[in-house]
């Protein structure tokens, strides 16, 4: 692959990533926002961040896995009870990662 | 409050985040080796383009030898959320100048969005001076993603195979500490209507994984959004009837 090609590459993906961004904030002081769209925007993070997350998690190899021994689904199933049990989000983050590396050893 | 204690309170909220972002770095620039890319290529990705998971996605593309066009176009697909964030953040920018809402622009990423916005909800920070806990966040964020690449890069010439110890499973966790807070009760929120969110895009997530692209993230992410604020709304109308 050509030095041009890679660095074509870099600079489309940067023009799309800050696009999206930034296209918002551009005329950010004439924008208006419509109530019911300032409602919907306060289930954004939960909702892309799951469907993020949830197919790594149930489908670590590309088909559903609810098993004891998807390490997966072990270590994230872990993380999310700590923490819905206690607001630390380093904990959370610590708990999930020994877990999934644990049950990853063991299985 | 003074501007850098604003910007050391951006820092400790994405403190956490930032520990688990590492590994994922890491990944990242060791990937990039194992596959035969330049370390140049690596670290000019993460620090011009600076997204965490569409450089991945990009990565898989350009190892499959995919054209330019779908590697742009689905590199635009996958970001399209932070589109969500700018439209939610717009009454905070809004009275900024250029130059700060450029820099707020460039820096937002899932992980520093989902730091500091809380921190307006809680008045720990208002529409006058939340710009600079915003830049702590993002400077932060950038230093640990470039220095995490670089040591990615380093550490994958000199142990291959890093690549398959499963360092993703940190964005896993680090994104579930960040769901975890909308799900438990404040007096400030009812929680019921993010559960449902949660619930529909997740079972979305999994019935449209098949779509090319990465298509089905930006579907089961709407339909979470959408049910979720039609679960608010349902709550709402219930609340006034009874007080009626």
């Amino acid at each position: 692959m050509s030095t041009t090609y890679l660095m074509l590459i870099i600079l489309g993906m940067f023009v799309v990533t800050f696009g999206v961004r930034f296209c918002l904030f551009a005329k950010a002081n004439r924008v208006v926002m419509p109530g019911w769209i300032e409602g919907a925007l306060g289930f954004v993070p939960i909702s892309v961040l799951s469907a993020i997350i949830v197919p790594m998690v149930f489908m670590p190899n590309g088909e559903l896995d609810i098993n004891l021994s998807n390490p997966w689904l072990i270590g994230a199933g872990a993380a999310f009870f700590v923490g819905l049990l206690k607001q630390n989000q380093l904990l959370t983050i610590l708990v999930g990662v020994a877990v999934f590396y644990l049950s990853k050893l063991l299985v | 409050m003074k501007n850098h204690e604003l910007m050391k309170k951006g820092m400790v909220a994405s403190l956490p985040m930032i520990v688990g972002g590492i590994p994922f770095g890491i990944l990242f620039g060791s990937l990039a080796m194992s596959n035969g890319l330049s370390p140049w290529f690596a670290i000019a990705m993460s620090s011009i383009v600076f997204a965490g998971s569409a450089q991945f996605v990009a990565l898989g593309l350009i190892l499959m030898d995919a054209p330019l066009w779908v590697i742009i176009s689905t590199t635009f697909i996958v970001n399209l959320r932070h589109i969500l964030y700018a439209a939610d953040l717009i009454k905070f920018v809004k009275h900024l100048p250029m130059k700060w809402r450029l820099i707020i622009g460039f820096g937002l990423v899932d992980e520093s969005y989902a730091a500091v916005r809380p921190l307006y909800g809680t008045n720990q920070i208002s529409t006058e001076n939340g710009h600079y806990a915003f830049l702590g966040s993002f400077l932060s964020f950038y230093l640990m993603w470039q220095a995490a690449t670089i040591l990615g890069v380093v550490a994958g010439e000199l142990i291959p195979g890093m690549s398959q110890w499963g360092l993703e499973f940190a964005m896993v966790a680090t994104f579930i500490g960040i769901i975890t807070p909308y799900l438990q009760k404040t007096h400030l929120k009812s929680v019921a209507p993010y559960w449902v969110a949660l619930i529909s895009a997740s079972v979305a997530s999994l019935v449209l994984n098949g779509l090319p692209n990465n298509l089905g993230l930006l579907f089961a992410a709407l339909v979470g959004v959408l049910m979720g604020y039609l679960a608010s709304s349902l709550k709402a109308n219930q609340l006034v009837s009874e007080e009626g």
